[in-house]
Order: structure tokens, then sequence, then C-alpha cells
């Protein structure tokens, strides 16, 4: 697999030199996906390889409604997908070019390691533990834990609701929701269950297997909106998530880059439009974008 | 390895959910085997068909079909296996009668799926039994159940304990999908936890996980090495 995409990328890493004299009527043609004019990368930095590849593989998730959700046109959409094609665009990439990844929660520090992808966009929470394995650029979101209940519901207002032991509640596999959650449930053999998709955990709370699914808000606002009122959510926000974009731990630069596209994202709009345009739908403000971290 | 010792007690919390599952669906999957087993030998032709039809099902599906059927179709069914919160075993193995289902699902899947390889073993250990034996049980004039009970099902037994034994080890092995079909904590789950939200390194955790189950597996190898040892030594 490595090996097939390090040749796929020096043939055309070699086709783009190769071609390097007629480069300059792309220059003009493509550079109007991202409307920004970009200068030209430091040699040797990833940004220069990604650019001269003409390629970026971009991992993002292919089930989340809102941010990164493959349907049947057969390419991503969403709010994470918009943020990659900024960052696409800026490093002089046609949209076309992009490679979208599936990268469901539990491979993505994986994939980054390995090269599969390029970054990852994919409601990707920073924290210290994943930082150990790879770098985050951002936040370009910040997001919060909450509960989905049925609309009907009336007994659960907040995650303290869970403490006495008798309400379930359904989340992801392998995610951090998980672990909070189980700060405030009484006894997982009786209330905590795990699927590997939210699509699975959706179908128990709607059958009454399970009384609330926990997750990021955003995450739930893409199943309420869906559910035509069946679903709700319960209080506020009891985390807070910001969404980062994950890459290789050490790339400095290229960490940078992206910040850099980030806040010029912020700036000229763009970024509120990504937003608008996809989640944004779902009744959720944009609100001020968060300040990215360069640390 | 520091690792395996600081998470002993998830490890040994992993251990203690397979092995209930396990102890369950064994007992349930023999239970219902057997039943099954008789009613492919008896002399009344709808119980051979249905017997016979039931094998040809389940051997035949993908386990991981079954457990589509018991986690998400039971509940598009309405039914959540309220019928395995058997009173006073449910103390003993307090998951069976918990609220949340997906044990009881589990516990199902695993115990009709094995019971049609249980009930072909028992059958193997039937007809292994020669033919002279029932013939002559007839003969002195016991019933079927008489027949079967004193002079066919105690020698078919010594045949198939060993067949038996690898039905139920592959019936651990398979308890492994349980945790992938919302049983939370069992030792196969355990380990996609330690991996993923906990961020552990995989082959640690894959250590830990492998020793889990054949603390539980190898045991019962061995025995059913001794048995089958111990038959030929008697057949000599």
């Amino acid at each position: 697999m490595r090996i097939e995409r390090f040749i796929a990328v020096a043939v055309v890493g070699g086709l783009g030199l190769a071609l390097a004299g007629c480069d300059r009527t792309r220059e003009t043609g493509s550079g109007s996906s991202a409307g920004g004019a970009h200068e030209a990368f430091p040699a040797g930095s990833t940004m220069a390889r990604l650019n001269k590849a003409q390629k970026i593989a971009i991992g993002t998730k292919f089930d989340q409604p809102g941010f990164g959700m493959k349907g049947l046109s057969g390419v991503p959409e969403g709010f994470d997908v918009e943020i990659g094609k900024i960052i696409a665009g800026e490093l002089g990439i046609p949209v076309d070019k992009i490679e979208w990844v599936e990268t469901p929660s539990k491979v993505r520090e994986d994939y980054i390691q390995q090269g599969r992808v390029d970054i990852v966009v994919a409601t990707y929470t920073i924290n210290d533990k994943r930082k150990e394995r790879i770098d985050f650029a951002g936040p370009y979101y910040q997001a919060g834990q909450n509960l989905m209940v049925r609309s009907d519901e009336k007994s659960i207002t907040g995650p303290d609701s869970l403490k006495d032991g008798a309400r379930k509640v359904c989340t992801a596999t392998g995610s951090t929701s998980g672990e909070t959650i189980k700060k405030y449930i009484a006894d997982p053999a009786s209330q905590l269950v795990l699927f590997d998709t939210y699509d699975k955990c959706r179908d128990a709370l709607k059958g009454k297997q399970v009384d609330a699914v926990t997750t990021d808000n955003v995450i739930l606002l893409g199943y309420i909106a869906r559910s035509e009122g069946a679903f709700k959510m319960a209080g506020d926000n009891f985390t807070e998530e910001p969404y980062g974009i994950g890459l290789k731990k050490g790339d400095k630069a290229f960490r940078a880059a992206i910040n850099d596209i980030l806040a010029r994202s912020y700036e000229d709009g763009e970024w509120k439009r990504a937003w608008d345009a996809t989640a944004g739908k779902f009744g959720a403000r944009a609100g001020t974008p968060p300040a990215v971290n360069r640390y | 390895m520091r690792l395996l010792i600081d998470n002993f007690d998830v490890f040994a919390g992993g251990f203690w959910v397979t092995f209930q599952l396990c102890v369950i669906s064994a007992v349930a999957a023999l239970a219902l085997g057997t039943l099954l087993a008789v009613m492919r030998v008896s002399p009344v032709p709808p119980l051979r068909m249905v017997a016979a039809g039931y094998v040809a099902a389940f051997r035949n599906l993908p386990l991981t079909v079954v457990f589509f059927f018991t986690a998400f179709g039971l509940p598009a069914l309405g039914s959540n296996a309220s019928i395995l919160k058997i009173p006073g075993l449910d103390l003993l193995f307090r998951r069976l009668g918990t609220d949340l289902p997906y044990f009881r699902f589990a516990v199902l899947a695993l115990s009709l799926y094995t019971a049609a390889f249980v009930c072909e073993a028992f059958r193997a250990g039937i007809n292994a039994v020669p033919a002279g034996q029932a013939e002559a049980g007839r003969a002195i004039g016991l019933t079927f159940s008489q027949n079967l009970r004193l002079v066919i099902l105690p020698q078919a037994w010594r045949a198939a304990i060993v067949p038996l034994g690898s039905a139920i080890i592959a019936m651990i092995k398979n308890s492994a999908l349980a945790g992938f079909f919302g049983v939370v904590g069992d030792l196969a789950q355990t380990a996609d936890q330690l991996t993923s939200a906990e961020g552990n390194p995989f082959i640690p955790v894959a250590i830990g996980i492998c020793i889990g189950y054949l603390v539980l597996t190898v045991p019962l190898g061995l025995l059913l090495d001794r048995v089958e040892r111990g038959r030929a030594a008697a057949s000599r």
C-alpha cells in the first residue's frame, strides 16, 4: 500500500517536473478555485511537495452529516470537506485532484503516521494524548459534547441525569466522548453501549434500547436535523472540543502554513461561507472562529 | 509488559465478561443442540424436518449475520430478549438482567449459532453407535426415549465429546464478535477501547487479549486431549 502510494507520488511528481515548462498556464487556470494567489513555497517543504505533485490525500469522515458525509453523489460533503478544499486550494491543488480518504476515529493517527493521508480534517478533537503521535493545526471550530434524546424525553436535562444509574447512553467506540461520559454514569455494564458508528446509536435511541446518544454537539445537530422532530438536545455542552487538522508530527512549516490558511479564511469570509453552506444549515450559528493555536 | 500490569483490572474485567458470555452461551447451546440432535434422529418426520431445517439455516449463515439479526433485527421487531432475564440466574450473571439488552442479544446469537454445530456433533456420535445396539434395545421392548436415554446417548456421548469440545472452543473464539454488537467491556472490545480511545500501542494490548482468550481455550483443549487419550486406552 505504502509502496504503491510512494510510486504514485513519485510518478506524478516526475510528471510534474517534466511538465514544469507548461506550469504557467495551470497557475492562472486553477488558482481561482481558492481565490487566493499563493506565494512560492520553500523548497523541500510539504507544501512545495504537494503543490508540485498536484495531489493531496485528505482524511475525513464519510458518515458525519454536516461535516464529512459521503452520499449518493460519491464525493464527501460537509464543513470538514470545505475546510479541506480551502487548504488544498491555497496549496494550489484543484478540487478534483483531492483524494478523499475515509478516516473513522480509530485510524486517524495511524493513517497520518503511515503517510496514507497528508492531512486529516475529521471532527478531530485536539488533545495532548493525540499530540504525542501527531501534530494539530487549528483549531478551526470549537465544538462541545452534548446529549441527544428522544423529543418526548423530559427526565434527562444533562449528563448529571445519568448518575442515578437508570438511564442508558450510547456513543461510538474509540471516541473521547465515551471516556468523558464514563465519569457521569454509575455503572458502564448496565448504562453504556458502544457501536462503531453513530448511525447504530441513533437506531438504538429510536428503538428505545438506549435513552441518550452522546458526542459532540455538531454531530448530534446533524442527526436532529434529519430526524424530523424525533430527537432533541438535552441541555448545554458540557465539554469543549476544539477541532484541529491532523498532520505528521514535527512538520512545523506545514502546520504554520495551514494555520496561516485558516487565519486567512477567517478574515476573508471563506470560513463563514463554508460553515453556512454545510453544518450551519442545521441551525448552529457560525459564531466567531476560534483563534488558531500556534504551539 | 508494564501496560499489561497497569491495565490488569481492565483486562480482568474484559475476561470476566467474556467468561460469563461463554458459560451461558455454552450451556444454552449444549441444551438446544442436544434437543435438536434428538429431534433429528426421532421417528417423527416433522420433528426431523424442523431440526434439519434449523441446522441448515444456522450452520450455513455467517455468525456476523446472526448477530446483526439479534442485535438490530430483534429491536426492530420490538423485542429486547427479555425472556433471557431468568430469575435467579440474573443475580449470578448480572448482565443478563440489566435493561441494556445487548448482552442477551449476544447470548442468543452465540447459542443459536453454536447449537447447530452441537447438534451435528451429537448426531455424528449417535451414528457412531452400532445399529445393533438400538435394535437390541427395541428387541427387549424399550421405547424410543428409553432406548435413547439408556442405550444410545451414553455411548454417543463418548464419541461426541471431542467434536463437541471443538464446537465450544470455536464458540469462545466467536464470542469476540459480541464486543462489536453493543456488549461493552468484553475482551475484544476492551482491546478496541485501550487502543483507539486511550491511545495505547496496539501490540501489547493485542498480546494481553490473546492471553485472555488462551486462558479460556487452552485448558479446554487439554481436557479434550485427556478425554481422548483415556478413551483410546479404554477401547484398547
